[in-house]
């Protein structure tokens, strides 16, 4: 069985399909980048999969379990267990700490532990800026320290809406090497992204425009290597 | 980490428990100015003298010093501001009759504050006071001496036919203005009242300065009339019914100010708890995001809102007293009491208000689109 299986999956908002019919299967342990441009309903298909939001048609099967038949606190309750997000605009509490945002994850699924979210920090290379705060970091420590507190709860499936849409290109090979590292140690990663490079190191990669899965590829190269760009 | 992620937010705090310390102060505050109003007024209107006098009652009951006493022990020495008995007898000065009142000088210096006397007091036997209408008649001043001299129709003619008649040298320490028909008097100790005219323990009437509210007076006065049926009190109508107007229309004022400042202060409260929780619309929809239920983050938001009610309502009931006292010291030049019910009362008052202006922001808050403010609309 699949670890997540989209089914006819359409999202309507008033005459708008934002998503249409809809099918995909995510097998545990792949790393899926999802792609098409503005308006093609990757956000939708995001929040959808990510338990923020339900599908107006069809079935959505996460780990065995039909989430677009359950109330919105059960899947509160399924996103906190089974589902690690990142976002593209980071969303750190700014009054926090990286350790303390990283316990933030914690406290809401089950209880703060400060040495176990030190070693989600040391995973992502921010053992030394634990104790900064996110104003203190730059935006790809930032962004790799929402890696950890998404990573910290051990998610079935790590989500990540445009995680390099706001890093620079040294801070995006970082963090692409992260999900690589990730990869390798078993994590699930399904990435939005609208930019080729990033999106060609997954294992396969989907296309949506309008609202529909138009292009499935699958990368027979596979190495989770970002490839140089060409400096133009 | 709680303590330390507050310690970042301190200004936001701040502003906060600022909003809720001023109204919490403003509360505090008119609270205790309203409750201790009558008790300040209430010692100002006894600068206006007299508010109850004991009459004899009539009939077989006695009217003694003795009966006044332990109705005075009736009063209590706590209310009873002071206590004047008066016995009033003809004497004789330079050939005329003058109307004499014999009393206990301390107690008519506080039953009759407004008195202006100049020189000063008799404190020992054979001083006098004299009204100011007296000594106009008789050219007195202070430091003259005169001759009292009581004549009564008990008196006898001895053997040589002259009439041996009680007198005594009386010296004038202080001439008395009043305003009023008190100056028509020469005032001496009850002690030479009795020297001169006999009959220990007889009284005329005696004139209390009482501290309370008219109704509390006039169970007083029935208290001690069943218990002493040879006393007849009676309330000065002219100064407790005016007590009691003025301090109604003052307390009914004050608790119309009090009540304005505190719907402005709760609305100030309201708005800055609002902005408070507005402005934090993207963390609460972060938190939703990271596995927060919905109830959970009502429960922190309203729970830090409690705990900033609780702590501005303690500081502002220490605050408030302070406002009370320099506003009565102000006003009434005399030092508040520190009303202890007024803690509870403050802290309630306070959290509810915090926890009323906290609810429908975070309620609302709480509702919101996890995805929709992730995204920033």
């Amino acid at each position: 069985m699949s670890l997540l299986e989209l089914k006819n999956v359409s999202k309507i908002y008033g005459t708008l399909r934002a998503l249409d019919h809809v099918n995909m299967r995510v097998e545990a342990g792949e790393w899926v980048s999802i792609m098409g441009p503005s308006g093609s309903g990757k956000s939708t298909m995001m929040n959808i999969i990510g338990c923020l939001d339900k599908a107006s048609e069809g079935e959505v099967l996460l780990d065995g379990t039909l989430i677009c038949a359950e109330t919105a606190d059960r899947l509160t309750e399924i996103r906190r267990d089974k589902i690690g997000l990142i976002f593209q605009q980071f969303h750190l509490i700014q009054y926090l700490t990286a350790v303390e945002n990283v316990m933030v994850a914690q406290y809401y699924h089950s209880m703060p532990d400060e040495k176990e979210a030190l070693e989600a920090l040391a995973r992502v290379g921010l053992k030394d800026r634990a104790h900064h705060l996110p104003s203190q970091m730059s935006g790809g420590e930032q962004q790799r320290v929402c890696v950890a507190r998404a990573l910290i709860n051990y998610p079935k499936i790590l989500l990540a809406d445009e995680p390099t849409g706001n890093l620079d290109e040294a801070n995006e090979r970082i963090v692409v090497e992260l999900f690589k590292k990730l990869h390798e140690e078993g994590t699930t990663l399904i990435i939005v992204t609208h930019d080729p490079e990033v999106a060609e190191v997954a294992q396969r990669t989907v296309v949506l425009r309008d609202g529909r899965l138009v292009k499935e590829t699958v990368n027979e190269n596979f190495t989770g290597v970002m490839k140089h760009r060409k400096v133009e | 980490m709680i303590a330390a992620s507050l310690m970042r937010r301190r200004s936001r705090i701040l502003v906060a428990l600022l909003a809720i310390v001023v109204g919490a102060t403003v509360l505090s505050g008119l609270v205790t100015i309203y409750v201790d109003v009558p008790r300040q007024m209430g010692a100002e209107f006894r600068n206006y003298g007299a508010n109850m006098i004991f009459l004899p009652a009539g009939g077989d009951q006695p009217y003694t010093t003795q009966t006044v006493s332990e109705a005075l022990a009736m009063i209590g020495e706590e209310r009873l501001v002071g206590a004047a008995p008066y016995r009033y007898e003809i004497m004789q000065i330079h050939e005329q009759p003058i109307e004499t009142a014999g009393t206990d000088m301390a107690g008519a210096m506080r039953t009759s504050p407004y008195w202006y006397v100049n020189g000063s007091w008799p404190d020992e036997s054979g001083e006098m006071l004299a009204g100011r209408e007296i000594a106009e008649l008789l050219a007195l001043s202070v430091g003259d001496t005169v001759t009292m001299v009581y004549k009564s129709e008990e008196d006898t003619a001895d053997a040589r036919g002259v009439v041996e008649s009680p007198e005594m040298e009386m010296t004038v320490t202080g001439i008395m203005e009043s305003g009023g028909s008190e100056e028509g008097y020469v005032y001496i100790s009850m002690e030479d009242m009795v020297a001169l005219c006999g009959q220990e323990g007889r009284l005329d009437v005696t004139e209390l300065s009482v501290s309370g509210e008219r109704d509390a007076l006039i169970r007083l006065s029935e208290e001690i009339a069943a218990a002493q049926p040879g006393i007849a009190p009676r309330l000065v109508k002219r100064v407790t019914e005016s007590e009691a107007t003025v301090l109604t229309k003052l307390q009914a004022l004050v608790l119309l100010v009090t009540s304005v400042v505190l719907i402005l202060t709760m609305i100030c409260v309201a708005t800055t708890m609002t902005a408070v929780v507005t402005e934090r619309r993207r963390e609460i929809g972060l938190r939703k995001a990271l596995g927060a239920s919905d109830k959970g983050v009502a429960a922190e938001f309203m729970g830090e809102g409690f705990i900033l009610g609780a702590a501005g309502g303690l500081i502002g009931v220490v605050l408030g007293f302070l406002f009370a006292q320099a506003v009565s010291m102000q006003v009434f030049s005399a030092s508040i009491t520190f009303q202890l019910w007024l803690v509870p009362l403050t802290v309630f008052a306070s959290v509810l208000v915090t926890g009323l202006a906290s609810f429908w922001p975070v309620k609302s808050a709480s509702k919101v689109d996890a995805a929709l403010v992730l995204k920033g609309e």
